[in-house]
């Protein structure tokens, strides 16, 4: 166990380093797109007099190193600051979208993850087959298609023609379970459409991988039936790459689904960050890349951590 | 909702005759016991109080505040048209009339306006609205330290002065049209404190609708001001506003029912929406038109014949019936749209002539154009594809266009004002003597083209101060044409607002046409049906 906590203590202090240099690009790159906040905020309608005072008034006169040292001098006791276009708090801004976001990746998470492991193991025990051919074909088809289309055939089928579920998410922080969960489904259903494949062929190949393995050729020569071999003996040393993908995927469905935020209008994190970077709002740009980046991070060690318990090799190594 | 209720609202609003609807409700085999008041005499377009309105605006962003100097689109301009009550406001006919002013009365030269408010009016949180209140949020947007776009539309303001309950605004030069100012969206009255608007974000008016809640870029909830004064608007009781900016998302919504009304919608696709028996398409040409300003002060569009020879050298009929799929009409190189008060109908139309083309660039000294036109989709939907049809209608008068595809982002303070040669687009301003004042005349700051004509400064001086109708009419068709035959933007197209409702709500026949959303007063002009 010590190496563990010894390795999770490694991670996280380059986690936060990783997540320092993470500010740092955002805050050059952000600055370096064209135009500013007063400028995209007043668009058309700007005028000399107007920017400059607006430049004022949000300190965008001041150079680029101090505004960024306040923003780290902030962030360090804990405060993400206010939000430039309108002054809101920032924690205040993200909170309920961060809870959006998370709950919409859950929601996808729990329908996604026991599916494509299911699809997986049988694919694996019937490889070769009508029904492993028909899996393959199906996921892939789905996840070779743009979300926007898989969500808007969703929506045109469950939503339109049939009238099952709303076509709009259009979620807040007074909405009950049951019914956010209801609202929530095409999108979540869409992600799991999307994110399907990629696990389901993970598990599949990894367990065909060990199926040539002498020990497994042992336990069929013993008389085991496929179903046993493949869940008792097979997954067990399997699961290592499983997990990795899986948390790989998870965290896309954190960060990566602006796409089906703005087709169901859910309010998200991502819809928040896209607005937010196109009135170049660089605080809460900031929060909202440093939440996915840590996101990242986290997710990443959680796999890492993962396989190595899951695996008494790496567990103690020699 | 039940086929039967479906049915008897049909009826309601006049979709259905009064034969169809026994014939399907016998088909439903629905005993006919409608209560004989459901067929009583017109019950369209009979305003009635009540409901919940449910609305979708393709517009909208999490950076927005409900601090009107702040106001930037159709998303904050009708919330603020709810929440906010107007010194006056543009009527269907185009006038401005006085809503919270119950009088604006101006001195003979025009140079004093005196607006006699109405009394008993109410702030949300109860305070009484005092020409103090007006002045104050007035002064908000003319101090120093101001960032509203009003800012230069008060700009001839030099005093504001209380008198008993009237208000008087004294201008630098005359202005016959400044109760048009007047209903600009960011001059909604705030309750003040002191001499000074207490909390511009607070969101605290003296409108139809008070703020319940308000989350920018997804929601805001309002509900209806039991103090408001006016008896004939305000009907709904509470209004959902929610900001759909995908346009396939709100066209989904609406048709699911999840919404009532829509803005912008799919021109693309609208013929198919039409088709949904449920759905009303709305459709007014107003003041929004697409243009493409060229910088007079460089070459070589310095010399008119080249403009005039780029202007003869767009095909506006095709652009029109490409672009716009019909929906909108040919523009004259004029800002002044087809529906306003002084629209010169007599000036003739310009057509299509790669000839005279021709004959202008032959007039210029050359053979041959090669100009650079910069384009996005930021400046209108279908900018690009605009400028591409250009470049192959005057390929036929011997003009080279070369295209430039520039970025969305920062359009407008790179591209815009900046590059001799780009496309633009300009909102609904509701007079003449705006429109020329902000793009047109010699100093202002969004004169896209650094046009400068002496003539028609002077003109726009004189129009401006000048009470008399006819004269004044005789001086902006003057204008028009000096606009269209020597000024520097091509104006190829006014694109109309299309938005769509469904047979849930009430609208009137006709939508104003000065802005988006019934003249952005949507909200407290229509009613649930």
């Amino acid at each position: 166990m010590h190496n563990i906590v010894k390795l999770v203590a490694q991670r996280m202090a380059l986690g936060l380093l990783v997540l320092f240099i993470v500010s740092l690009i955002i805050a050059a790159g952000v600055d370096a797109l064209p135009g500013d906040l007063c400028q995209e905020m007043q668009g058309q309608s700007a005028t000399a007099e107007t920017l400059e005072a607006c430049r004022k008034e949000i300190g965008l006169d001041k150079a680029l190193p101090l505004r960024y040292a306040d923003w780290l001098g902030g962030i360090l006791k804990g405060d993400f600051g206010v939000s430039l276009a309108n002054g809101r708090q920032i924690s205040e801004l993200i909170g309920s979208r961060l809870g959006n976001t998370f709950f919409l990746a859950g929601l996808a998470a729990i329908i996604s993850v026991p599916l494509a492991l299911a699809l997986g193991i049988l694919a694996a025990l019937y490889r070769n087959g009508i029904y492993d051919r028909g899996v393959n074909v199906v996921t892939l088809s789905s996840i070779s298609f743009p979300e926007f289309f898989i969500a808007y055939i969703l929506i045109l089928w469950l939503s339109v023609n049939w009238g099952w579920f709303p076509s709009l998410s259009n979620v807040g922080g007074d909405t009950p379970l049951a019914e956010r969960a209801y609202k929530s489904l095409l999108p979540a259903l869409t992600l799991t459409l999307v994110v399907v494949a990629h696990m389901m062929r993970m598990t599949r190949a990894s367990i065909i991988n060990l199926l040539a393995s002498p020990y497994i050729e042992m336990a069929s020569l013993k008389g085991m039936t496929k179903s046993r071999i493949i869940l008792k003996h097979a997954l067990p040393n399997a699961w290592a790459p499983i997990v990795n993908v899986v948390v790989l995927n998870l965290a896309y469905l954190i960060v990566g689904v602006v796409v089906v935020e703005v087709v169901f209008v859910y309010p998200g994190l991502g819809e928040l960050m896209v607005d937010s970077v196109r009135k170049r709002d660089i605080p809460v740009v900031q929060a909202c890349a440093s939440i996915f980046a840590a996101t990242y991070i986290i997710l990443n060690m959680t796999a890492d951590i993962l396989s190595i318990v899951t695996n008494p090799r790496l567990l103690h190594p020699k | 909702m039940s086929e039967i209720d479906r049915l008897k609202k049909q009826l309601a609003s006049g979709k259905i005759t009064r034969r169809e609807f026994v014939s399907r409700m016998a088909a439903m085999g629905a005993a006919v016991a409608a209560p004989g008041a459901m067929f009583s005499a017109p019950a369209m377009a009979q305003p009635k109080k009540g409901g919940h309105f449910k609305v979708g605006v393709g517009a909208g962003s999490t950076t927005d505040s409900l601090d009107p100097s702040t106001f930037l689109d159709s998303y904050m301009q009708t919330v603020g048209n709810a929440v906010y009550s107007y010194l006056a406001v543009v009527d269907y006919d185009g006038n401005a009339v006085g809503d919270l002013a119950e009088s604006i009365e101006p001195s003979p030269d025009a140079k004093m306006w005196t607006c006699k408010l109405r009394s008993g009016v109410e702030f949300h949180n109860g305070k009484s609205v005092t020409p103090e209140d007006v002045i104050a949020s007035y002064r908000y947007h003319m101090s120093e330290e101001s960032q509203s776009a009003a800012k230069s539309l008060l700009k001839a303001v030099t005093d504001i002065k209380a008198d008993g309950n009237a208000v008087t605004f004294v201008l630098s030069e005359g202005n016959a049209d400044f109760p048009y100012i007047m209903t600009d969206y960011h001059l909604g009255i705030m309750p003040s404190k002191d001499g000074a608007v207490e909390d511009p974000t607070s969101g605290i008016g003296s409108g139809g609708y008070m703020v319940e809640n308000f989350d920018p870029g997804v929601k805001t909830l309002l509900k209806r001001n039991p103090n408001w004064y006016d008896e004939n608007t305000a009907h709904f009781d509470s209004i959902e506003s929610l900001a759909i900016k995908d346009v396939a998302a709100r066209t989904n919504a609406l048709t699911t029912g999840e919404i009532y009304a829509m803005d912008r919608c799919d021109l693309k696709t609208v013929h198919l929406l039409k088709r949904n028996k449920n759905i009303t398409v709305h459709q007014s040409t107003g003041t929004q038109h697409y243009s493409m300003p060229m910088h007079t002060t460089t070459g070589p569009f310095d010399d008119n014949n080249v403009r005039m020879a780029l202007k003869y050298g767009i095909d506006r009929e095709a652009i029109v019936k490409t672009i716009l799929r019909g929906y909108g009409q040919v523009g004259n190189d004029h800002p002044i749209g087809p529906s306003q008060k002084f629209y010169n109908a007599d000036l003739p139309q310009r057509a299509y002539d790669p000839d005279k083309s021709k004959y202008y660039l032959k007039q210029a000294g050359l053979d041959s154009l090669k100009v650079d036109l910069s384009a996005a989709d930021a400046a209108f939907a279908g900018a690009v594809d605009t400028a591409v049809l250009f470049k192959e209608h005057a390929a036929k008068s011997g003009i080279e266009v070369n295209v430039i595809r520039e970025p969305d982002d920062g359009y407008w303070s790179n591209v815009w004002l900046k590059k001799p040669f780009c496309m633009c687009y300009w909102g609904g301003r509701p007079t003449a003597d705006w429109m020329f004042t902000i793009a047109y005349a010699a100093n202002a700051d969004w004169n896209d083209a650094y046009w400068k004509h002496d003539r028609f400064n002077e003109l726009l001086v004189a129009a401006r101060a000048e009470l008399d109708e006819d004269k004044r009419r005789t001086m902006y068709y003057e204008m028009q044409e000096i606009v269209s035959n020597e000024g520097g933007t091509i104006v190829p197209m006014y694109a109309s607002y299309v938005s769509a409702t469904s047979d849930w709500v009430g609208t009137p026949e006709k939508l104003a046409a000065n802005w988006d959303w019934d003249g952005n007063r949507a909200f407290v002009r229509w009613w649930m049906a």
